[in-house]
């Protein structure tokens, strides 16, 4: 293994290249450099930038999508770290699509390991195969892999952008490397002279990149810390400019009626009324739907909402049960994959007492509040599209490929995201941009989704149903047996973006369930995937958004049936199997105050969920006001190894469990006649500010690896609900969400 | 017909059918984008703008409906002359994605303005029209009691 171990402490150097007035730094990659998006002349050597200096000022690359996680902040604040530059004095942008912004985190978690029992060799592994991310292409924002992915990068390339441009001064002041110092984006002469880093650029553009050791964290001035947000300013001002804020000269405005029914074609349409209101400028056939282009996007709505479509019907049972019903036979086949099979679960330990319960959560729909849109621009020999997206090299292979031009012909602009949560690493709402516009060439047109449309034509978080089968005995689990089913998001994604069947185990079928830190020494979990065509994709957390329903309501049903406190219980099981996840039930035990009792009219429940490398438990609290429930309190303990920016890691963890708890309130999607029946936010809602709980975050750093924040903060908190349910009400909420059995405050 | 708008105190003349939404003529005739479009059904208050100082969703308010002058986010306050509730805002961190929080912010400037020194459940009543997805109620609220503070000192 020792050729793996040499790739794998280095899969990147960086490098630098002059640029007009200036010089860029970034990473070169050992074995293939990838095309320099930031487009070098001849001679010039490709390298994907991070850091560029001109004359004008220092500018940082993020390439990681802003959907409010955060990231832009902190990929800046690990260059300017060991750049010594202010945020205040930079500008930060998305990088533009590049192959050389590939992944690495997010294919290493593919691997059939519980993650939290990973090994540093293992750890290291992950890693070496995170360099298929880079045949893939894959520049992903995604599995909350930011962080894990940028943490060296970024660093190394601000500490050698440094060491480069005290080296420029040292040539021009005849002085050693060693006698200068860097503070506020200047080099500081050993007289106290400063030389801004931007006076230097062009000289340091001609200089052999200087590699130095990396920054002591206990040196860290930035890292670790509560950083002002690089985008807030623009974003409490109205300034920051979200996909569907693009404004080029010219711009006409379109909006798109894609079938109901959803994969269904479309026999024909009727657009003579459509064609003479106001407004509108051309009715646009896509083959699978209709769009509008107008010179106004409300009036575009209403044309397009006027054409009069035959449509085909959907490839899927066509009512909610008859699609729970496939759902259900999938447990009739043998499981896609079976990945923990610890002991013999299929013999009742003498004297155990055994339970079982079935669980069943409803599809649900990302409902960004920015609806999908997208913006492009198509001359015939070149297209430019603006939009806000997670994936902007799938992106550009897309729209390439759809308006029949090389990809070098293809520039994507992506703007800040008004929502991610998976939603925008699909590709639709840009495939269909892009035909709306070949429609006009010449002319920029921005395409933009009504609410109705965005809601009813998602890429859904599949529906599941989980048979969970245990045994306690004396006080403790001793055996756990679940299967869940659900159709496979992964397969399905695989298809959309390759062409290619999606086949093998599906390990994000069974996240947040095969893979929990609990010491039980007969455990088997199996996934069984539905054979349905219901669109389905990736929703913030995913598998976990599922798997931690299941799997801690029924520690909860377990904990119950031994005749034991619920956190107590949990405790007890995980001390002995991973010290992070005790830690933070630990942690929200003693922020509860938590005592296995609770007044009349008062309930509490505990939950914790290991994902994405993160252990996360919550307390919630719920209170009974003259028959109404209201969520009042929620205690979060997480643990992230190291907090890079502690502000940012609260807000997605109170986020996370915000837009967990608004689906276990009220999300669901169901089906009629084929079609989804839920339109707009009256008919598919979230918690708001008089429903959502007061909040207590803690945050822990005795994690090994670097642990996701985006993410990890969703999956426990409906598990933690439906147990503080239980706990008000001795009613077990087996099915979300709980509005149709409680009478919650919406 | 053109019709005349006054919006953040500048004159505009605005030749669109007499039912396209107040957020549309922002958003797509005077490229004031800073107002948002969530939902068109005032479901989600991303669309808030004061009319004559009060907060309205102006998805729901017709061309030819609009009753006085309008101001929208971009007429509260500028990145370098913020209104109090704005600094707030940007001292909490509140955004995440921030799509909502131009609505949000607006409703909050309303709320202020008739009730200086509002408790949580005042916060609760004014505010629950504002839909976030991202969750970052907790902040707003902390930010609307530091305003509240802060203009009470000013």
């Amino acid at each position: 293994m020792a050729s793996v171990g040499k790739i794998l402490r280095r899969t990147f150097l960086i490098g630098s290249a002059a640029i007009v007035g200036g010089v860029a730094f970034g990473a070169y990659y050992v074995s293939r450099p990838a095309a320099n998006p930031l487009k070098p002349g001849d001679g010039e050597t490709a390298l994907s930038p991070f850091v560029l200096i001109d004359r004008q000022g220092v500018t940082l690359f993020a390439p990681r999508a802003e959907m409010g996680q955060g990231v832009m902040t902190t990929w800046a604040a690990l260059i300017a770290e060991e750049l010594d530059v202010e945020l205040d004095d930079i500008r930060v942008l998305h990088g533009p699509a590049a192959a050389a912004y590939y992944n690495n985190a997010l294919l290493g978690e593919g691997l059939p390991n519980k993650g939290y029992d990973i090994s540093d060799f293992q750890h290291n592994l992950g890693e070496a195969l995170g360099v298929i991310g880079r045949s893939l292409s894959l520049q992903v924002t995604g599995g909350s892999t930011s962080m894990k992915d940028g943490f060296d990068r970024m660093r190394e390339a601000g500490a050698t952008a440094r060491e480069t441009l005290k080296q420029a001064a040292a040539d021009r002041l005849g002085v050693d490397r060693t006698q200068l110092k860097t503070e506020d984006g200047a080099v500081i002469a050993p007289d106290g002279t400063r030389l801004p880093y931007t006076e230097l650029a062009e000289a340091a553009g001609q200089i052999e990149p200087r590699h130095v050791g990396l920054r002591d964290p206990s040196d860290w001035r930035l890292l670790g810390r509560n950083l002002p947000r690089v985008d807030v300013l623009g974003k409490s001002t109205g300034n920051a400019e979200f996909g569907i804020d693009v404004r080029p000269e010219g711009l006409k405005f379109a909006s798109v009626r894609m079938n109901p029914k959803l994969g269904g074609v479309m026999n024909g349409f009727d657009d003579s009324a459509a064609k003479t209101m106001p407004g509108v400028e051309q009715v646009v056939d896509l083959g699978n739907g209709v769009a509008v282009i107008a010179n106004n996007t409300w009036l575009a709505i209403q044309a397009v909402e006027a054409i009069d479509v035959d449509w085909g019907d959907a490839p899927y049972p066509p009512e909610t049960d008859g699609l729970f019903a496939k759902i259900a036979e999938a447990f009739d086949d043998a499981p896609n994959s079976t990945m923990r099979d610890d002991g013999d679960v299929d013999v009742l330990p003498e004297g155990a007492t055994e339970i079982s319960a079935e669980y069943t959560v409803p599809y649900l729909a990302h409902s960004t509040m920015e609806p999908m849109n997208a913006t492009a621009l198509f001359t015939g020999t070149k297209l430019d599209l603006w939009c806000g997206n997670q994936a902007p090299t799938l992106l550009l292979a897309r729209a390439a490929n759809t308006a029949n031009l090389d990809k070098d012909a293809v520039e994507i602009h992506t703007s800040y995201l008004g929502g991610g949560f998976g939603r925008r690493g699909e590709l639709d709402f840009a495939e269909i941009a892009t035909k709306v516009a070949m429609a006009m060439p010449g002319v920029p047109v921005q395409t933009t989704w009504s609410r109705e449309e965005d809601m009813r034509h998602d890429y859904y978080r599949p529906g599941a149903i989980a048979r969970m089968r245990g045994a306690v005995k004396d006080g403790q689990a001793v055996l756990i047996d679940g299967k869940v089913a659900a159709q496979s998001c992964t397969q399905q994604a695989v298809e959309r973006y390759t062409g290619l069947p999606g086949a093998g185990p599906d390990k994000v079928l069974v996240e947040g369930l095969f893979n929990q830190p609990y010491a039980v020494p007969n455990y088997r979990i199996s996934g069984h995937i539905a054979d349905l065509s219901v669109p389905v994709g990736f929703w913030r957390s995913v598998g976990n958004s599922h798997n931690g329903f299941f799997h801690e309501t029924f520690m909860d049903e377990m904990a119950h049936a031994a005749g034991r406190d619920p956190l107590d219980f949990r405790l007890e099981l995980a001390n002995d199997e991973h010290a992070p996840s005790a830690g933070v039930l630990q942690a929200v035990k003693e922020m509860s105050g938590w005592t296995g009792k609770t007044p009349d009219g008062v309930g509490r429940g505990v939950a914790m969920t290991y994902s994405f490398g993160t252990p996360v438990a919550q307390v919630i609290e719920v209170v009974d006001e003259d028959g109404t429930i209201r969520i009042a309190k929620a205690w979060i303990a997480c643990d992230v190894g190291l907090a890079l920016d502690p502000g940012t890691v609260e807000a997605q963890m109170f986020g996370g469990m915000i837009y967990g708890l608004s689906a276990a309130v009220m999300g669901e999607i169901t089906f009629a006649e084929g079609e989804v029946e839920q339109y707009n936010f009256p008919d598919y809602d979230a918690l708001r500010m008089h429903n959502a709980p007061a909040t207590e975050v803690r945050i822990l750093e005795t994690n090994r690896h670097l642990g996701g924040v985006g993410e990890p903060g969703t999956p426990p908190s409906m598990p933690a609900l439906g147990n503080a349910l239980f706990d008000l009400t001795g009613e077990r909420a087996r099915a979300l969400p709980l509005i149709n059995q409680f009478n919650l405050l919406v | 017909m053109a019709t005349n708008l006054t919006i953040n105190g500048t004159s505009h003349q605005v030749d669109l059918p007499d039912d396209v939404p107040l957020l549309w003529v922002l958003r797509d005739e005077l490229g004031m984008t800073g107002t948002k479009y969530g939902c068109g059904v005032a479901a989600c208050g991303a669309c808030t703008v004061h009319i004559d100082g009060e907060a309205v969703r102006s998805c729901q308010v017709a061309l030819s409906d609009v009753w006085g002058d309008v101001t929208t986010i971009e007429g509260l306050g500028t990145p370098e002359a913020m209104a109090t509730i704005q600094q707030s805002w940007v001292d909490h961190q509140v955004a995440q994605c921030g799509f909502c929080q131009s609505g949000q912010i607006m409703q909050a400037a309303a709320l202020l303005a008739e009730n200086p020194s509002p408790t949580d459940a005042d916060i609760d009543d004014a505010m629950q029209g504002n839909l976030c997805r991202c969750g970052t109620y907790p902040r707003i609220r902390a930010a609307i009691h530091d305003a509240a503070s802060k203009l009470k000192e000013a």
